[in-house]
């Protein structure tokens, strides 16, 4: 069964939508937990965050939604869904469920939202979630918004208000889901800020059946190899990112990031150009088209600035700039600034740092 | 073995510019392109069909001069190809796109069955990357999305492994025909273009499918109507007014300028100092 409905019926005079019956049962709000190999996507957690605003000003609870094998883990993730926020938990526990496989999990969320009918279900924008999310959207006949930078509420349509960046990323563009239940929104890692854990928050868990045997599902996981993480980059939750763009002007010059990023203990950034001339890798690529970060302190060395870097770092707690422009963007929303030659002042930003270390180990 | 490989056309990102001062988006003459991300699932395709022989067909739905997008997977070594292309289908949201393209895919499989239909991972204009797994549920197919490679294909007993990109790894997953998969990038390259297949493309006589032509009888699930989404409103990002605080020093020297900052971010961020210097140790 699915929310859709015939054409929106819309109130004379006003912009307003009224809803049917049948939808205004939709109610509450709700976040899929997605978790991989005991550990949950911290992207659920920040999306818990976003959606406790969204709940407290749709006056409904905010539910965390968790699939898995049976046993401990998926307790434990409730349990920490509480901490982030979730009032309760609805549970799906099955064999099936132990490895993420695009028909059991769909099958399983689609029935949770038929039965206990949410108004707003948000997942993140992984491969995972996304993969989820296509078929779940479907399925339900429902709309779904990727990759949303901003989530509110239109109060006078009671719906979800779901701003994505268009046009290259120099503009945003909202998007509802007017006469249509759930209005379902994905959001990528790091997008959102982490919400503050409360351990002591519990809530109540409801449970529910899969419906579906092993011999019923097609695909089957023969093997998972898991990444050495050593050799890839971690930029989505370090906590400090040197980044560097075409104003270093070529890979000799680059090497000055990365001398700094070791001192410092970070990882290393880029602006696309930078990535483009194959200076660095794809991976290391902040913006619209690379990672989101939310780094403690960002610096940010021959960077201009531009809309679809902006977005990909603007998170950050501190960011600090190095240009030789005055009137670069960067400026505009850097929280200090540095006028000057790159080149000069980070081999001084290093050696500055390295002076101010020894000075701190010499005090402990 | 009967592959149907989606394809959009989008216009190049890589040629487009941002006004430096308005921030607006300049597309005057930016050339039209298939999207990237496509080229790299119809590589696959074509990989498989050299294996086990076979068919490869090529649909879009698009306006009418999403014609050379076509041509150009004809030229790299497609079978047919097919523009669906009707003005009911303006303004469609993923949901109605995957319904036109589902439909028009059955419509294929009614002269050949398909085994597999291939979608890039998503595309670089609209970027939802929802339309793959769209199709696969309106299908009923099986859905390998972010398939860094397939490892093998038994036409016989119909069953395909692939390796498929999780979070903190790999999946390796094997499943039966028919499936839809999405390629990951960067796992295979487009091959070139033969002379002949250039020839080809060029005279190539592709079809023309309107709404009916696709066995679309429902208007009310195709374009703006079959769209559960609307774009309510598009508005510059909100510029956050704070100017960074520019350091200075008396003499300017940039190790001076260094020392300034630091003992600024430290004093004024307690806690970076701790950070730091944790991180650094
Ligand atoms: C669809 C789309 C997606 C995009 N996605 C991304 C993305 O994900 N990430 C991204 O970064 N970009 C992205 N871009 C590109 C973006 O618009 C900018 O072109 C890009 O960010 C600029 O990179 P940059 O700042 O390194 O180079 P520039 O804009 O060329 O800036 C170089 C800067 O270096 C300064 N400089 C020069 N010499 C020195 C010196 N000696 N010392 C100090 N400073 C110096 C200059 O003053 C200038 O400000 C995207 C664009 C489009 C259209
Ligand atoms: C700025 C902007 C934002 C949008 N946001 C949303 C949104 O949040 N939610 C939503 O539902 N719609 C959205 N849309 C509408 C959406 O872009 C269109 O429905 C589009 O037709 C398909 O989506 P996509 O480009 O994102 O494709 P993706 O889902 O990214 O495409 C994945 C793959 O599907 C295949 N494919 C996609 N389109 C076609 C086609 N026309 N013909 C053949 N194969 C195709 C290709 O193989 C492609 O690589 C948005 C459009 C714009 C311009």
């Amino acid at each position: 069964m699915s929310a859709e409905t015939k054409a929106p019926v819309k109130k004379a005079g006003k912009g307003k939508y009224e809803l049917s019956d049948e939808l205004k049962a939709y109610q509450g709000v709700w976040v899929f937990v997605e978790h991989e190999r005991g550990e949950v996507h911290p992207v659920s957690w920040e999306l818990l965050g976003e959606g406790r605003k969204l709940a407290a000003q749709l006056g409904v609870p905010l539910s965390g939604v968790v699939l898995g094998a049976p046993g401990l883990a998926t307790r434990r993730f409730c349990e920490e869904a509480f901490f982030h926020g979730a009032d309760n938990c609805y549970l799906i526990e099955d064999a099936a469920l132990g490895n993420y496989r695009n028909q059991p999990f769909t099958k399983g969320l689609t029935d949770l939202v038929n039965t206990y009918k949410p108004e707003i279900l948000l997942l993140g924008a992984t491969t995972q979630g996304r993969d989820l999310a296509g078929s779940v959207a479907t399925t339900l006949k429902t709309g779904l918004t990727a990759d949303c930078t901003e989530l509110n509420i239109d109060m006078e349509n009671r719906s979800l208000a779901a701003s994505r960046p268009t046009f290259g990323g120099s503009l945003l563009c909202t998007i509802l889901t007017l006469n249509y239940r759930p209005q379902m929104a994905t959001v990528r890692p790091r997008v959102m800020s982490m919400p503050q854990r409360d351990n002591s928050r519990t809530g109540s868990i409801v449970q529910h059946p899969l419906g579906l045997i092993e011999t019923d599902i097609v695909t089957k996981v023969l093997e998972y190899i898991p990444d050495n993480r050593q050799d890839k980059p971690q930029l989505a939750f370090a906590d400090i990112i040197v980044s560097g763009g075409r104003g270093m002007k070529n890979p000799e010059n680059f090497q000055l990031i990365w001398d700094l990023a070791l001192l410092l203990g970070a990882e290393v950034g880029a602006s696309r150009p930078v990535v483009q001339a194959g200076w660095v890798d794809l991976e290391r690529q902040v913006g619209q088209s690379g990672k989101t970060v939310r780094p403690k302190l960002y610096i940010a060395a021959g960077i201009s600035g531009a809309i679809q870097h902006r977005v990909g770092m603007e998170g950050s707690d501190v960011i600090i700039a190095i240009n030789n422009d005055p009137n670069a963007p960067i400026f505009d929303f850097a929280t200090y600034g540095i006028v000057g030659n790159a080149m000069t002042i980070l081999p001084a930003l290093t050696q500055a740092f390295k002076q101010q270390f020894a000075v701190a180990k010499m005090a402990s | 073995m009967h592959i149907v490989v989606c394809i959009k056309q989008v216009p190049d990102s890589a040629q487009i510019r941002v006004h430096p001062v308005t921030n607006t988006i300049m597309r005057q003459g930016v050339p039209a392109i298939v999207n990237p991300y496509d080229l790299f699932s119809l590589e696959e395709a074509l990989r498989l069909k050299d294996i086990h022989g076979g068919r490869v067909t090529v649909i879009t739905m698009g306006p009418p001069q999403a014609e050379a997008a076509l041509r150009k997977c004809i030229s790299f070594g497609a079978d047919e190809a097919i523009l669906v292309t009707d003005r009911a289908f303006a303004g469609a949201d993923t949901l109605a796109t995957s319904y036109a393209l589902a439909t028009a895919i059955a419509q294929i499989a009614k002269d050949q069955a398909v085994d597999m239909v291939f979608c890039g991972k998503q595309t670089i204009d609209g970027d939802t990357a929802q339309v793959g797994p769209g199709i696969a549920k309106r299908m009923d197919m099986q859905l390998l999305t972010y398939v860094s490679q397939v490892d093998s294909l038994d036409i016989t007993s119909r069953t395909v492994q692939v390796q498929r990109r999780a979070e903190g790894g790999v999946q390796v997953l094997t499943t039966r025909l028919p499936c839809l998969v999405t390629m990951l990038e960067g796992t295979n390259e487009m091959r070139f273009a033969t002379m002949d297949n250039m020839f080809r493309a060029a005279r190539y006589q592709l079809k023309v499918w309107d709404r009916v032509a696709a066995g679309i009888e429902d208007v009310s699930k195709i374009g703006l109507k079959g769209s559960p989404t609307v774009v309510s409103k598009v508005f510059a990002p909100q510029a956050k007014t704070q100017r960074a605080e520019i350091i200075d020093s008396e003499s300017g020297e940039p190790r001076d300028l260094a020392l300034t900052l630091i003992s600024k971010l430290f004093t004024q961020h307690p806690a970076m100092s701790e950070a730091v210097v944790k991180q650094s140790a």
